[in-house]
């Protein structure tokens, strides 16, 4: 045996294409059996292009090298007492939401990659998911490692992967990747690998990470800067998948069309939370929303359908929908988790003057005229103890579980209410995207596992909001949830900086 | 096709029946112009219930925060339900006038539209 050294692209094929073999006594419909039914079809796996030109070797070691750098930086801020030098602790809210909203879809994508990564006849395919679902893992313990450094200091992180899976706002995150997991194979490589991955990714973590650079948070930047080469490579396969399958078969383009509007809107849906993160949770602000969404959506979504246009494919339907909102889409989502203060594991807040003006100059047509009565409405009530938490749970969407918090764009002040009758029963939805996903597979969707549906059935613990919260949530009450004034945050920041609650000094000047 | 599924006439589980409710029934209602209330709300309620008892007892628990609340003016309250004009009668029971299950009560209250008018 030669020990001569193989040459890269000897090795990548050898550790990828080679992998392969005739299948000789199974029929390639039982071993692949979940490759035909959505409808897609594949003439020739051998077009596929791969797109990582990475082998599993080089990959450890290049991995390895980037986790040594990142453990040295959570340590350096873990001595260094880190959490006492973010801009703010209203600031750590942020970070909770993304803990219990965003890390545990990390962990969905890497059993959704790992799936797809055994359902495709392609191996060069095959090889790609499971290398995504690998860097999906590492992604979800590196962030619950920097976050860890918080659990010690603050309120609301202990128990993210519990919450995940039964709090209200979270099952927002959670029903949407359920909903990915749960489809075919190519459609959640439509999903999560184009629409989130690749046309979305930016306005999730482009936010995220620049809000904790802003903001004095090194851990959160830093595992950022270690998932960025990872989110490179991930958004070269979701639009590679894409390629391919409209390439493949010109029938293959509809069905593609359709997965695009479905999941550019569900994806959209998701990113609310975002947009409330970076217009009222960051004490530093980056970007507003606005700006946001008309750069890395508007402006380079729009380049990449014009690109995609030689296929067929036109820019999703509801974008308009999405552009027509961006002016009210923050206010909106902060007015829903402000009025359930008491049921959310962070802590909501009014903004300071200085922050409803720069709200103003951001959003000059809304904001005064709809929201800014709104908030010295409830900053009122709140000067005169009786802070403002609404008594009754809200309505639901049945497809993207958010409260029925958005407004029609021709009539901002009017609630938007679609329903459809489905089976003799009806369904109400917040929007034509939702409500047009819902009519297409009406056989999914009326399995939502609906929050507020669930504790009026029953199934969430006792009768008492209190056993809902308390037992079934597992949040501690008191601590992680309601307003950031008076709570245990504020209190521990305060001692840390030799502050005075603001209610303190104003007893003593008086 | 009421669902791509990997086995024929998938049927999903409907988790939102009305016999999961022990005997209520769903009830969105809705303050139009109001959104002080961030979105309408969801109440169980008997399907047997009078209307009465939503206009006395229900929405006053949801809603009598708001300083519009206390001026409102019930007879002339607009109502729609499922996005129909309706006129309720107080003393028939909800299922009697066509109030079914997850159905979407909405009253708007002429002249009062909110803090400073904003909707709010």
């Amino acid at each position: 045996m030669s020990n001569r050294k193989l040459n890269m692209k000897d090795k990548y094929r050898l550790l990828t294409r080679d992998l392969e073999w005739e299948y000789s006594y199974q029929d390639y419909e039982e071993i692949f059996k979940q490759e035909s039914f959505e409808g897609i079809k594949i003439t020739d796996w051998s077009k596929w292009e791969d797109p990582f030109r990475l082998t599993m070797d080089s990959y450890w070691k290049y991995q390895a090298e980037k986790e040594k750098k990142l453990y040295a930086i959570l340590d350096a801020f873990a001595q260094n007492n880190g959490q006492q030098n973010v801009a703010d602790a209203r600031y750590v809210n942020a970070i909770k939401l993304f803990l219990t909203g965003v890390s545990p879809l990390e962990y969905q994508a890497y059993n959704g990659f790992a799936h797809v990564g055994r359902q495709f006849g392609g191996v060069g395919a095959r090889v790609a998911c499971q290398m995504q679902s690998l860097d999906e893992l590492r992604h979800v313990q590196t962030q619950i490692h920097a976050m860890s450094h918080y659990n010690k200091h603050f309120d609301g992180f202990q128990d993210f992967a519990h919450m995940h899976d039964r709090v209200w706002y979270l099952s927002v995150p959670k029903s949407f990747f359920d909903d990915a997991r749960s489809a075919g194979p190519f459609e959640f490589m439509v999903a999560i690998g184009f629409s989130f991955e690749y046309v979305l990714t930016n306005l999730l973590f482009v936010p995220f990470m620049s809000g904790a650079a802003y903001n004095g948070d090194m851990a959160t930047v830093t595992f950022g800067f270690s998932a960025q080469s990872d989110e490179a490579r991930h958004m070269t396969l979701g639009l590679e998948i894409i390629k391919f399958m409209l390439e493949q078969h010109p029938d293959n383009v509809p069905i593609v069309q359709r997965w695009i509007n479905k999941w550019l809107w569900r994806g959209y849906r998701v990113l609310t939370l975002v947009a409330m993160m970076m217009d009222y949770m960051l004490p530093n602000k980056v970007m507003s929303w606005q700006e946001s969404f008309e750069v890395y959506f508007e402006e380079a979504a729009g380049s990449l359908f014009k690109d995609l246009a030689r296929y067929g494919i036109e820019m999703p339907n509801y974008a308009a929908d999405a552009i027509a909102e961006k002016e009210h889409l923050s206010h909106q989502a902060w007015g829903i988790f402000y009025n359930y203060g008491h049921a959310a594991a962070f802590h909501t807040w009014m903004p300071t003057d200085q922050e409803m003006d720069w709200l103003s100059e951001k959003y000059p047509n809304t904001f005064d005229k709809y929201y800014r009565p709104r908030y010295e409405e409830w900053r009122k009530m709140e000067e005169a103890g009786e802070r403002f938490y609404n008594p009754t749970l809200p309505m639901l969407c049945q497809t993207c579980q958010i409260p029925m918090g958005f407004t029609d764009m021709e009539n901002p002040t009017m609630t938007s209410y679609k329903q459809s009758v489905y089976d003799g029963e009806r369904y109400n939805f917040c929007s034509t995207g939702c409500k047009d996903i819902f009519d297409h597979e009406p056989e999914k969707y009326v399995q939502s596992w609906l929050p507020v549906h669930q504790i009026y059935q029953g199934n969430c613990g006792g009768a008492e909001m209190e056993d809902v919260l308390g037992e079934y949530y597992k949040m501690n009450l008191g601590a992680d949830n309601l307003d950031f004034k008076g709570s245990p945050d504020e209190a521990r920041w305060n001692a840390w900086h030799n502050l005075e609650p603001a209610e303190d000094k104003l007893k003593k000047a008086s | 096709m009421a669902v791509a599924a990997i086995v024929e006439n998938y049927v999903g589980e409907r988790l939102d029946r009305v016999e999961n409710f022990h005997g209520n029934q769903i009830l969105y209602i809705g303050w139009d112009n109001h959104l002080f209330f961030c979105a309408p709300i969801a109440l169980p309620v008997p399907p047997d219930m009078p209307f009465s008892k939503v206009v006395e007892e229900l929405i006053p628990g949801a809603f009598s925060q708001h300083q519009d609340f206390s001026k409102i003016d019930w007879n002339a309250v607009q109502w729609h339900l499922n996005g129909e004009s309706f006129s309720p009668s107080m003393d028939a029971a909800l299922a009697d006038q066509g109030i079914d299950h997850k159905s979407i009560l909405r009253f708007s209250t002429p002249g009062l539209d909110g803090i400073k008018g904003s909707g709010s």
